[in-house]
């Protein structure tokens, strides 16, 4: 019941509008949002790069809290670890073995002791380990050596043999005399490279050294007595992992009221209580990492308050159009959310290659383990979104909530 | 030619008015701020700890080749030798000043975890109290010689359930009991356990010390007693300064926390200085016009030049203030964690220095400079026409 | 006879500033009859365009009635109102307000992207549109590509696309120079003439309130004539 008079170029048919309904015409909306998303260059290229510099930090840091927990990470079900109870430094005697192999649920007893000692430089540290030669690697399985490098080891008292990442750091080749300065055992030792292991996956630490204990201990019984035969650490393959506490339980109790009385844990536990010695470092960089995300908010959240701002106009004009508050301020969220995923998506793909970067470096041999993982991935991505949500909060609700009236008077 | 100022009300004003934004840059600024401060403030609580921790007269010997305490060795007979040395200083009894120590690590469990870690207990004789002043008792008493009682340090008192006065602790087939607290002085003796030199001894069953500390008569005669230990060969022993074989003891962790620091304060100040560019740009483009006023006034290039590098300045020290208020709090906070080195648990604080409140609020002014200069730069730039035809 | 299209009685509008009521509009009455054109006059600060933003549904009145097409819109929601807006008024602005980045034809499209069209019907009126204000030729530039006289065509286009029954404009010609001023005039009086718009214009310039067919002017809050 209009009566209206219609032109040649008017419209037959009068168009519902509703916005409740309305088709949110996605296309549209993202080329809207992309096309003001690149509006301004220089501050979105200067936000990008700050968003980069950001996820890759961010990345990094959670790839050396990770590299702490290499250890644990390396470490199996299947495996307990017996010490000294009164502390890592405290040895044990040999024979404990033998009482040990007895106990139900042990399946093979093998030991090792920290050696300690330093090649050329105390810069150059690496793990030394000096080990039962004839059964530590058949526990320690995820080591891969060729049987015959195995057996040349296994031949030679003065025979080591080391992980591919240490051979490769020091261009070290079967064959070579490697001197090592002992700090416990004190003298310098000479060991040759029988053999270089690889690691079962990328968990494995191949950073290590191991050495015949054997060697070490008949040395040092003839220069010092009452040190000989005493061992640091015993590694026990048992038959079910699921009784681990109960077998570490029995073990302790074998030797409780002894001289040296023992603590079992399992592999895991043992390599968790090297973490948790300096796990306020570990808290430090965890808290770090996330002030990074912190301060590229703020900045995020900056180009998006002053983008809003300058186009407070354009947003009430879209009101006035009928768009409503919801629209305007989803134009800003998206806005926003794409600028933190193209950051993060570009921070991604650099951590990659950073890292391995950073890996191969002096500094990075320092770490057992340097790797990128799949979850550290997934909290770039995460912390990306927060960003995105966070820095759209206060200017979408603005621009929302803005009067049309006052919007329209703030034209430039 | 009258060199024309932009009142700083002015400056402030315009950083006034954008309220969000400029929380938001200084904030930011702040964090990156508070995080360089922090680093600072660790490795001077750490150099502080290990410094405080050695006496300059005070000479430690440990054997030839071993890095720590922990791994020396020090026979009877030499430290018979080196009592007899003639560069020992002699008490008023005339004894010779010299503490012959045994140092083991024990496994405690800390509050709040579930996990052991290291703690040093050192062994000392009578004379152990003398030779480190900073050492006293602020609660319980001194153990007494003979018998199996131990004194804890302030932090290990404080950081371990199990360190309380009147507690036992088991070890080496023993009970020892908690009889005293120690105050020494934020060194890192505060993250340790003491007991009688011989009782340690006797239980762990070893007939060597660890190591031997002898104040020397007088602080010149230092390399006189180097040369002496050389020279004799019963004596594979290193000398060195107390306060030096602590100082390398923290090295690594120092290092450490050094090389960590700068990366992440390079990181994070990247990050605020491009958060300063783009305030300090968006500032200028909605000012265009008034820049163009200021310009057509009679203001010079280099005026408006200034106006701009003061008012990203300004925000540079807003941070640098704020995040230096919130690192003052840090000093509240002692960090406890492994010393990778001795391989025990070390105790340090945050330490706030002059010098580094200098150091920081500089750095905040240099990154509020860097993100300031080229948005302030198109602003001087600007051509007066073309400015004040966007108002 | 038919109820006029827009009814107001007894409209009073008052902004507190500070803890201070402003009064802008006191007490206004005024009927617009379907079809009309009428040019709202009047000083700075008379109230002329609070009493334009009222009649768009941009703002709300604190008193009195205000029916359009026999609809109270002071009673609507937020939400209600901007449909009502995005069916029944087309905005003419001074500064044009045409979206940066987008092209003349996606400015145009804009409103309809509110309704169910299709893309093809969508196509459709958007060309037929420009046409009328004469810029097929220029569709795919963007606003800075464009002289303040095409800018304001764009936007007349993008007011008239959805078949509005009001078209408010607030000074369209207030940016602009004489002869665009003149031709944006002419568009707006053959849209009343020959498709029966109602038209209501804030202008202060007499020029341009000669245009339309009637004139009303405000002082101080209060109609001087009917």
């Amino acid at each position: 019941m209009r009566p209206k008079q219609r032109g040649a170029w008017s419209i037959s048919r009068r168009v519902s509008c509703s916005t409740a309904e309305h088709n949110p015409r996605p296309m549209y909306f993202l080329k809207l949002i992309f096309k003001n998303v690149f509006r301004a260059k220089l501050r979105t290229l200067l936000t990008l790069s700050g968003l980069v510099v950001a996820i890759v930090a961010f990345g990094l840091l959670q790839t050396v809290v990770g590299a702490w927990f290499a250890g644990a990470n390396a470490s199996s079900d299947a495996r307990l670890v017996t010490r000294n109870a009164i502390s890592l430094v405290f040895p044990m005697p040999t024979y404990y073995r033998e009482r040990i192999r007895s106990i139900e649920g042990v399946k093979l007893v093998s030991y090792s002791q920290w050696f300690g000692g330093i090649y050329k430089e105390p810069q150059n540290f690496f793990p030394q380990f000096a080990v039962d030669h004839n059964t530590y690697f058949d526990i320690y399985r995820e080591f891969i050596v060729p049987p015959e490098q195995l057996l040349a080891f296994k031949r030679d008292r003065q025979g080591a043999l080391v992980g591919r990442k240490l051979a490769e750091q020091f261009g070290w080749k079967v064959g070579d005399v490697i001197p090592i300065r002992g700090t416990i055992f004190p003298g310098t030792w000479q060991f040759t490279i029988r053999g270089i292991f690889d690691g079962k996956d990328e968990t494995t630490i191949t950073r290590q050294f191991f050495m015949q204990w054997e060697y070490i201990n008949e040395d040092i019984k003839r220069r010092f007595p009452r040190r000989g035969d005493q061992i640091g650490v015993f590694n026990i393959l048992i038959d079910d992992p699921s009784r681990a506490a109960d077998v570490a339980k029995a073990i302790d109790t074998e030797f409780r009221n002894s001289l040296a009385e023992t603590l079992t844990e399992t592999e895991k536990a043992f390599q968790l209580g090297f973490v948790a010695q300096s796990e306020a470092i570990v808290i430090a960089i965890r808290i770090v990492s996330f002030v990074v995300i912190f301060i590229i908010m703020a900045v995020v959240a900056n180009t998006m308050a002053m983008t809003a701002r300058e186009r407070i106009a354009e947003y009430a004009t879209l009101k006035a159009l009928g768009f409503s508050p919801g629209y305007v301020a989803a134009l800003i969220f998206g806005e926003a959310m794409v600028l933190s995923l193209v950051g993060a998506g570009v921070g991604i793909l650099l951590t990659f290659p950073i890292a391995s970067a950073f890996a191969a470096s002096p500094a990075g041999a320092a770490f057992a383990v340097f790797r990128l993982t799949p979850e550290t991935v997934g909290l770039q991505v995460v912390c990306a979104l927060i960003v995105g949500v966070v820095a759209a909060l206060v200017p979408g609700w603005r621009s929302a909530r803005v009067k049309i009236v006052d919007g329209l008077r703030h034209v430039g | 030619m009258i060199a024309m100022k932009i009142p700083f009300s002015y400056i402030f004003r315009n950083l006034w008015t954008r309220k969000l934004t400029t929380f938001l840059t200084a904030s930011g600024m702040a964090l990156v701020v508070f995080v360089f401060a922090a680093v600072l403030m660790l490795d001077a609580g750490l150099k502080k700890t290990m410094v405080g921790t050695g006496s300059l007269d005070n000479v430690l010997l440990i054997r030839a080749g071993s890095e720590t305490e922990i791994q020396s060795g020090v026979s009877r007979e030499q430290a018979a030798l080196i009592e007899a040395l003639p560069q020992v200083a002699r008490s008023q009894t005339g004894d010779p000043m010299i503490s012959k120590e045994s140092m083991v690590l024990i496994s405690l469990v800390k509050s709040g975890q579930d996990k052991g870690s290291n703690v040093v207990t050192r062994g000392v004789s009578p004379m152990g109290l003398e030779l480190r002043p900073q050492v006293r008792m602020i609660e319980g008493r001194m153990f007494r010689p003979g018998s199996s009682e131990l004194v804890v340090g302030r932090s290990i008192n404080r950081e371990f359930d199990g360190a309380q006065i009147g507690q036992t602790i088991r070890f080496a087939q023993r009970e020892w009991t908690i009889v005293g607290v120690f105050d020494a002085g934020n060194s890192a003796f505060d993250s340790e356990i003491w007991g009688d030199v011989e009782q340690l001894m006797q239980a762990f069953r070893r007939l060597n010390y660890s190591s031997t500390l002898i104040k020397l008569a007088s602080s010149d005669r230092y390399d006189s007693m180097v040369a002496d230990v050389k020279a004799d060969v019963r004596l594979t022993l290193d000398a060195k300064r107390e306060q030096l074989f602590y100082e390398d003891q923290s090295r690594a962790l120092s290092a450490f926390i050094t090389i960590l620091g700068n990366v992440l304060t390079v990181i994070f100040s990247i990050g605020a200085m491009i958060g300063a560019a783009i305030t300090m740009y968006s500032s200028v483009a909605m000012r265009t016009a008034e820049i163009g006023t200021l310009r057509a006034l009679g203001f010079r290039r280099p005026s408006i030049l200034a106006a701009f590098l003061s008012e990203s300045l300004m925000l540079g020290l807003v941070g640098g203030v704020v995040g230096l208020f919130f690192a003052t709090f840090l000093q509240a906070i002692t960090i406890s964690t492994l010393n990778f080195q001795s391989f025990s648990q070390l105790a340090f604080s945050f330490t706030l220095t002059p010098k580094i409140v200098v150091i920081t609020l500089i750095f905040a002014m240099v990154m509020g400079f860097v993100g300031g200069f080229l948005p302030a730069l198109r602003a001087s730039r600007m051509r007066i026409v073309d400015s004040l035809r966007a108002a | 006879m038919n109820p006029p299209l827009v009814e107001i009685r007894n409209l009073v509008k008052t902004y507190t500033r500070g803890d201070q009521a402003v009064p802008v509009l006191r007490d206004i009455s005024l009927n617009i009859e379907r079809g009309d054109f009428i040019s709202l006059m009047g000083p700075s600060g008379s109230g002329k365009s609070t009493l334009l933003n009222l009649i768009a549904g941009i703002d709300k009145p604190t008193a009195g009635i205000l029916r359009i097409d026999g609809e109270d819109i002071s009673k609507l929601t937020e939400g209600e109102l901007a449909d009502w807006r995005a069916s029944n008024i087309g905005f003419i602005f001074q500064f044009y307000n045409l979206m940066p980045v987008l092209t003349a034809y996606e400015n145009v499209e804009l409103p309809l992207l509110l309704t169910n069209l299709s893309k093809a019907e969508r196509r459709e009126r958007i060309e037929m549109t420009l046409g009328m204000v004469g810029l097929t030729e220029r569709m795919d530039h963007y606003p800075n590509e464009l002289s303040g006289g095409q800018q304001q065509r764009v936007a007349i286009a993008r007011a008239i696309v959805t078949d509005p029954t009001i078209l408010v404009c607030d000074e369209p010609t207030g940016d602009l120079d004489k002869q665009s001023a003149t031709d944006v005039l002419n568009m707006l009086k053959e849209l009343n003439d020959r498709l029966g718009k109602t038209i209501i214009m804030v202008t202060h310039d007499a020029h341009a309130a000669e245009a339309a067919r009637r004139m009303v002017h405000l002082e101080k809050g209060e109609l001087l004539d009917g």
